[in-house]
This record gives C-alpha cells, sequence and structure tokens, in this order.
C-alpha cells in the first residue's frame, strides 16, 4: 500500500451522497447533517468551513463511516474507493481506519498517549495493520519527521510528547496520520490552538505533505484565511446544509450566497484611534515570576488611559495573562509598581479594599469557565450588584434587567442557567457582570478567540459601544491581530515576557516594524491563496540571504 | 411611579423548587422508585415506631423463642420479646445513628476538603498525611481498638465512626473540589473580593455536590453495615436497645435449630442497602449525564 500504484490523481475517491446524521439528545433523535453530497478526488483537498455547530467534524467523520457516540448515520450513501463504508461491518470499516483513512485532530496533546513515545505512536498504525515490519516503519516515519520539518528527525521520535512543543507535536501527528500513507486524511481544525507564527510552519508542512503523496485531504476549519491556503475547493456548511461549494479561488472572488458573502466580508469593524493623556492604570517596571527564578514579565511598562483600548499582543508564553493577573493581584509582582489613578495599588489582592477591588473588572476568554454554572443570570449579574452597592430584592432584579438590556438581552435571560445559553450570549453575560461593577478598567482576556467570527464582531461592537456609553478603559489582551486592528487605540506587542513595542495603533501596525512584530504581523493568514507560497518564498529569499 | 423610571414589570419568578422535584420524579426508573419506595418505608417505620409496632421496644411479650403466630407475626426472641416490634424499633435506632453519623462525617469531611482544595500549601499537606494515615487502618478495627479505649457508648460510637468516616469524604470532596477551584468562576469571585464562607458555599458546593450526594447513599450503607456489624460483636448498640445487628447476633444459633429468626433483620439490613444503592445509582446516572449535556 506504500507504493503509489494505483494513485491516479482525479479519481474520485469519495462519494457521499444525501448523507443525514442525526444526534440523541432528550430521547430524541435531531438532524445534524441534513442531506449532504460531497465528492473528493484522489490528490484534491476540500476544506469545509462553518461556524461551531455547523455540522463539519461530524461530516468530516462521516466521512471515514463513523458517527460519533449518540450519533447515527439515517440516510444516504457513503462509498469510499468502491466500497460502501455504511454497508461495511464494523471490522471492514476498522481494517480502513489508520491505514487508508487518517484523521488528525485538532488537539495533539490530548490525542497522544502521554506515557509513550512519540515514535511508539507514529508507527503504531503500521504496525499493527502488518503494513510494513516494525524497522521500515520506523524508519520511515523518521523521514516523515525530516519532511514536515521537524527538529531532529532522527531523535525526536524517542521524546515523550510533554517534552516538544505543540506546534511539534502536531506535525507528529501529521507524520502520524501519514505513517500508512493513506488515501485520504481528515484533518479536523489542526492549527486552531496553536499560535499564528507556529502555525504558518505547520501549514506549509502539511500542505507538502499531502502534495508529495498525492492523497486527498479533507480540511476542516472556521478559519478562512487558512483554508484559502490549503484547498482546492471549499465548502461552506450551516446548520447542517451545504450553503455553496466552488474551487477556492472562484468562491473567495465572487460568492455568491449571503451567508458566504457575510463571513467573507473582511471585518468591517474599524474604530477610529484616539489617544489620550488621562492615564487611569499604569504599570511601571514591573517584574513576575511563578517560581522565582524565570521572569514571566520582565520589566514591563504599560499604560492604559481613560476611556481608551490598550491592547496587548503576543504569542502564547509571551507573558500577556500574566501581566494581567500581576494587575489583578492574584500574582503579586516582585518588582516594580502599579498605580491606579495615580495612586499606587496594593500588590497583593488581599490587601486591596472592596472599592479598589470594584474598579478594576475582568472577563475571560471562556465564559463556560468563567459563569458558574450552577447560578442563574440573575445571581451571576446580581451578586456584583448586592456586593458593591448593597441592592437587594427587586431593586437588584430591575437592575439586572437594565443591565441585560445593555447587553442588548431582555429580561427573558433572568433565569437561565449558563447551560441555556449559546457562547455569544454567556460573554455577554459576563460583560454585563463586569459592568455591574461600575469599573474604570476592564481587563479583557481573549474574550473573542473563543467564538465563531460573526458572533466575534459582535461581542467586539457591543464592548466599543459600551465603551462609549461608560468611558471604561479596556486592557485587551489578545493573539488576534486582526482583533487588534478593529478596536484598539494602543497597542502593547509582548514576546518572551518583555514589552517588544507600544504605541498608538496607526504606528504600531505600519512600516518600519521591530524584528518580531514583522514576523507576527507578516504570519497572519490573509485572505489570499496564494499568501502561504509567497510567504515561504520571501522567508527562504530572506534566509538565503542572511546566511 | 415617578416618570423617568421605567414602569415596573412583573419579572420572571424562578422554578420552585417544587417543580423541580416533580420534573426530576419524573424521569426516574423502576429501580430508583423501588428504592425510594422501600426507603420511605423504613422511614416511616423508623418515624413512627411507636404506633407501629404491635409491642414495645423490650417488653415482654410471651415466651421465648416462639413460631410465628398471630399474636407474634414474626415470633419472640431468646427472652420472649416480638420480633417484628424489634425490627420496626430497629429501624428506627439503626437508620437514626447511621444517619446522625453520616451527616457529622459529611461536616466535617466536605468543609476540610473544600478547604484545603482552595488552600493548598501546608494545610493541605498536613491535613491530607493524617487522613492518609487514617486511612491505612482498616475501619473496623480501628474502631474496636477506639471504643476499647474510650469505652462503649452511643455518643462515643457516633463520634468515632464519624470521624473515621470522614476521612473517606474528605478524600472526594478535596479530589472533586480540586477540579472546581481552578475554574474562572472561583477566580472571579475572589477578584470581587469574596469571603471563603461565599466561594466554598456558593461557588465550589454546587458545582460538586452531586458526587457528594452520591458518596452520601454509600457512605451511610457502609456506616449503617459497620454499625451492624460492631453490634454484632457486641461494642455497638447495646442491649436492651433494638438493633438489628444485636438482634442477628442475639440470634444467630437459632439458624441451626432452622429458625428464621436472625434472617429477618438481616433482609432488614440487605434490603435497605440495596434500596438506597439503587437510588444512588440513579442519581450517579443523572448526575454524570447532566455533565454529557454541558
Amino acid at each position: 500500500m506504500v507504493s503509489d500504484k494505483k494513485r491516479v490523481k482525479g479519481e474520485v475517491l469519495l462519494e457521499m451522497r444525501g448523507v443525514r446524521i442525526e444526534g440523541r439528545s432528550d430521547e430524541v433523535w435531531n438532524p445534524i447533517i441534513k442531506g449532504v453530497d460531497l465528492t473528493l478526488r484522489r490528490g484534491e483537498v476540500l476544506g469545509l468551513i462553518g461556524e461551531s455547530g455547523a455540522g463539519k467534524s461530524t461530516l468530516g467523520l462521516a466521512a471515514m463511516g463513523f458517527a460519533r457516540p449518540g450519533c447515527r448515520i439515517s440516510a444516504g450513501s457513503i462509498v469510499f474507493d468502491g466500497k460502501d463504508l455504511i454497508a461495511a461491518s464494523e471490522d471492514e470499516r476498522r481494517a480502513l481506519w489508520g491505514s487508508r483513512i487518517a484523521y488528525v485532530a485538532q488537539s495533539a496533546a490530548a490525542s497522544f498517549n502521554p506515557a509513550h513515545q512519540i515514535l511508539e505512536q507514529t508507527i503504531e498504525t503500521a504496525v499493527s495493520h502488518d503494513i510494513m515490519p516494525r524497522e521500515k516503519a520506523e524508519a520511515d516515519a523518521r523521514d516523515l519527521y525530516k519532511r514536515l520539518q521537524l527538529p531532529n528527525p532522527d531523535t525526536i521520535g524517542d521524546r515523550f510528547p510533554h517534552q516538544v512543543s505543540g506546534g511539534q507535536l502536531q506535525r507528529a501527528m501529521t507524520a502520524m496520520a501519514m505513517s500508512c500513507r493513506p488515501d485520504l486524511i481528515i484533518f479536523d481544525e489542526p492549527t486552531t490552538a496553536l499560535d499564528v507564527t507556529t502555525q504558518v510552519e505547520v501549514l506549509a508542512a502539511m500542505r507538502a505533505i499531502v502534495e508529495q503523496f498525492n492523497t486527498a485531504a479533507i480540511y476542516i476549519t472556521h478559519d478562512l484565511a487558512v483554508v484559502a491556503q490549503m484547498a482546492d475547493r471549499i465548502m461552506v456548511l450551516r446548520y447542517g446544509n451545504l450553503v455553496e461549494e466552488a474551487p477556492t479561488r472562484e468562491m473567495l472572488k465572487q460568492p455568491t450566497q449571503a451567508y458566504t458573502k457575510s463571513l467573507w466580508a473582511v471585518r468591517k469593524l474599524l474604530k477610529p484611534e484616539s489617544i489620550s493623556d488621562d492615564i487611569v492604570l499604569r504599570i511601571h517596571d514591573v517584574t513576575a515570576s511563578y517560581t522565582g527564578s524565570i521572569k514571566v514579565l520582565d520589566n514591563v511598562t504599560v499604560q492604559v488611559p481613560r476611556g481608551r483600548t490598550v491592547a496587548v499582543v503576543g504569542e502564547s508564553g509571551s507573558g500577556k495573562s500574566t501581566l494581567a493577573r500581576a494587575i489583578t493581584g492574584l500574582l503579586p509582582p516582585s518588582q516594580g509598581e502599579i498605580y491606579f489613578n495615580g495612586k499606587p495599588l496594593p500588590k497583593a489582592l488581599a490587601q486591596r479594599d472592596r472599592d479598589t477591588l470594584r474598579r478594576i473588572q475582568m472577563i475571560y476568554q471562556s465564559a463556560d469557565t468563567a459563569l458558574n454554572p450552577r447560578h442563574q443570570v440573575r445571581d451571576i449579574i446580581g451578586r456584583p450588584l448586592e456586593f458593591y452597592a448593597g441592592l437587594r430584592g427587586a431593586a437588584r432584579d430591575r437592575r439586572v434587567v437594565e443591565l441585560l438590556e445593555s447587553i442588548e438581552l431582555n429580561e427573558s435571560y433572568i433565569d437561565r442557567y449558563p447551560s441555556e445559553m449559546s457562547g455569544g450570549q454567556k460573554q455577554r453575560i459576563s460583560i454585563a457582570r463586569a459592568l455591574a461593577a461600575n469599573p474604570e478598567v476592564i481587563i479583557c482576556d481573549e474574550v473573542t478567540s473563543a467564538l465563531d467570527q460573526i458572533v466575534q464582531e459582535e461581542i467586539l461592537s457591543l464592548l466599543m459601544r459600551l465603551q462609549r456609553d461608560t468611558n471604561v478603559s479596556y486592557l485587551f489582551i489578545t493573539h488576534d491581530i486582526a482583533t487588534v486592528r478593529a478596536i484598539s487605540d494602543e497597542i502593547v506587542v509582548m514576546h518572551q515576557g518583555k514589552v517588544v513595542q507600544q504605541g498608538p495603533k496607526s504606528k504600531v501596525l505600519s512600516p518600519p516594524y521591530p524584528a518580531y512584530t514583522e514576523l507576527l504581523l507578516s504570519s497572519v493568514p490573509d485572505m489570499d491563496p496564494d499568501w502561504l507560497t509567497n510567504l515561504l518564498a520571501k522567508r527562504s529569499r530572506k534566509a538565503g540571504v542572511t546566511a | 411611579m415617578s416618570t423617568t423610571t421605567a414602569p415596573l414589570r412583573n419579572i420572571k419568578a424562578r422554578r420552585t423548587l417544587a417543580e423541580n422535584v416533580v420534573r426530576t420524579l419524573r424521569t426516574a426508573p423502576i429501580s430508583a422508585w423501588f428504592g425510594m419506595i422501600v426507603i420511605l418505608f423504613y422511614a416511616i417505620c423508623a418515624i413512627f415506631a411507636p404506633l407501629l409496632a404491635p409491642y414495645g421496644e423490650s417488653e415482654i411479650g410471651g415466651a421465648a423463642y416462639q413460631f410465628s403466630s398471630w399474636q407474634h407475626w414474626l415470633g419472640t426472641d431468646q427472652i420472649g420479646r416480638d420480633t417484628l416490634s424489634r425490627l420496626i424499633y430497629g429501624a428506627r435506632n439503626t437508620i437514626g445513628i447511621a444517619l446522625i453519623t453520616t451527616v457529622i462525617s459529611f461536616l466535617v469531611g466536605v468543609s476540610l476538603g473544600v478547604l484545603t482544595a482552595l488552600e493548598r500549601g501546608w494545610l493541605d499537606q498536613g491535613i491530607s498525611r493524617i487522613v492518609d494515615a487514617f486511612l491505612a487502618i482498616p475501619v473496623l478495627i480501628f474502631a474496636l481498638m477506639m471504643l476499647a479505649i474510650v469505652g462503649k457508648g452511643l455518643v462515643n460510637l457516633v463520634i468515632i465512626l464519624a470521624l473515621l468516616d470522614s476521612t473517606r469524604v474528605f478524600r472526594l470532596a478535596r479530589a472533586v473540589a480540586l477540579n472546581s477551584v481552578v475554574m474562572d468562576y472561583v477566580e472571579s469571585a475572589k477578584l470581587r473580593g469574596e469571603g471563603m464562607g461565599w466561594i466554598v458555599f456558593r461557588e465550589i458546593i454546587p458545582n460538586i455536590l452531586p458526587p457528594l450526594i452520591t458518596e452520601f447513599g454509600l457512605r451511610f450503607c457502609f456506616v449503617f453495615l459497620t454499625i451492624a456489624a460492631l453490634s454484632f460483636l457486641g461494642v455497638g448498640i447495646q442491649p436492651p436497645t433494638a438493633d438489628w445487628g444485636s438482634m442477628v447476633a442475639e440470634s444467630k444459633s437459632m439458624i441451626g435449630f432452622g429458625r428464621a429468626a436472625p434472617l429477618y433483620p438481616a433482609a432488614a439490613i440487605a434490603l435497605l442497602t440495596v434500596a438506597v444503592n439503587f437510588v444512588v445509582d440513579w442519581f450517579l446516572h443523572r448526575a454524570s449525564g447532566l455533565r454529557d449535556g454541558q
């Protein structure tokens, strides 16, 4: 099966007709996929895009003839290389999985067994399916590591999953999927959890290897710019229906459906930059660390003007969330001062009085963990009102309703639990909880990164409207450059605990850039399908020049 | 109302407790219903024992070792007390004492468990190591030893068993609370300036309640079995107080004569254990099902 004898490019490999998938909840079967056709040819990469809940992962798994527990494929046909996967027995399907159809999941960290070495796991399928002998499989895995541009390809396989970075693990997982030279690989959001600079490397590696082996692939993502780099053809899904299907360039140039157009419209939101000298929060020369030896924040100085938005950008590990912890007092800085309205803030949380706490509020990335699942909206928003303003009973409820209206929800939400709301609604409740305290500064820690594009935009415009209404300042922590471009007044770029650059948006986002800012900005994918090719060419030219 | 404020509206009231209970009960499976009916039956026996029992708790109502008859449905014991009456009173004593013991052990175990999960550090280390030491010793042997040291007696029995049991509750409460204390909503409450009481009782405990309730059911069974075992060994509930463990002990030799006397209290113990487990199973299922849904 390793030989490429039968791999004729263009031959139909997978054909799905009228596929319907249902999921069981509350004792009834609800449709998830409502009759979708999908054709995939050898050597072709098909992009599946849509918002969360559109059914893209379900459809991707169905391409393997697999339905998640609690789901069933209720109608339609799935024919893979002449074999009907629905009619096939469990054993027949299992023989295909891993060897001829492979799956690359979003979180490589969760998909690797932490107790086994990477090489061992990479070759496991090839060896257990008797596709190649062990020695050959090991040599082949090392070769794949090299092709995927993993560092030290000969020895990296001896490491355990926790000893390599997230991007490397994601590439190792691609090697695992490739180990049997499958005919079809399903990539399910493989780069969503990665930083932009790592994402570029992983995308390039995956694209190269798919091309080299003439493998067909289904690439599932919600990131349009990424899919533009990877896919030959794009299918847009919504509510389990196919909205539109076209070759990538065609679809990027002229989407026909309104929904696709709304996805395609480059973020409309753009706040004009405005600068102010009225500093509400000043972080001065702050150094902080968790263990005492490694400085997570290294002489950081940041100023937040009143009524403005300061965006803190950087990759994971750059110290941007630690900055939030230092400001809130959860991690008292070992050095430096934080001034609030000109007065130094007590370093530790316990030393701050209630009114100081009220003035600095925080909104978290994931409303699922930030809202107590056992509290109703009435209690979630009502508690700060009770705690800081002493409101009780009907007066408190009335204020809760006012706040709900200010975040564009209504009083019918008052007795809901977080699990009874959508992601965007939950994030709105988090915002209302912060507003209830009537704060001067709100720290927003990646507040939109768990949300779909359209919802993101709604949340951002809500935050901007609230800023106009209440003159609150935002310290907006994010890794998403597009968000920064849309809403910030000033930008702070952080890298390895240090501030690389800070200044007004117009200055930071226009050349000349410091080296790191340039790397960060150039790694953000464009909607242009040639973006990745051009970027790689440009970078290799540059490397050639410096070498 | 002044004209500046919006007209007052009736803000939706939350679902009442009774409505919630009814909604929940509708979904209960047959095994859980069986369990609940049995538990209810036991509870009625325990509460209304003086009204239900044909004879007094230690009243001698006839000759010893009588067979079943219309006067004594289940016969009489070695000194002529009515077995049925002693079974009914036994429900009151055995279940009541087991319940009190379990409640105390949960109060101690859960509050310490959540507190150590929140605080970590030396407090956690200290308490956890002491608990580890306790867990290394078999409960029955440790209880026997302690009862030998401090003396037999109801209060001593309850305190010793509650403390021993609280070590196991502590372990569970700490483990489940550890998952909850790292959540952003706990951090958010800390940043708000909330006190320890609010964080423990309003933020954390509601989230770890399902496994704790389940554990309560199981712990209750274990405590109840331990008390029965201790009574059987003669250091538990003391005569003439009726209790199922000592009833088995007192009548155990009768089984050799083909008499069913020791089987009645044993069956009472077994039935209650099974019933509680059925209900607990249902709870466990519901609790884990809820998590799937989220």
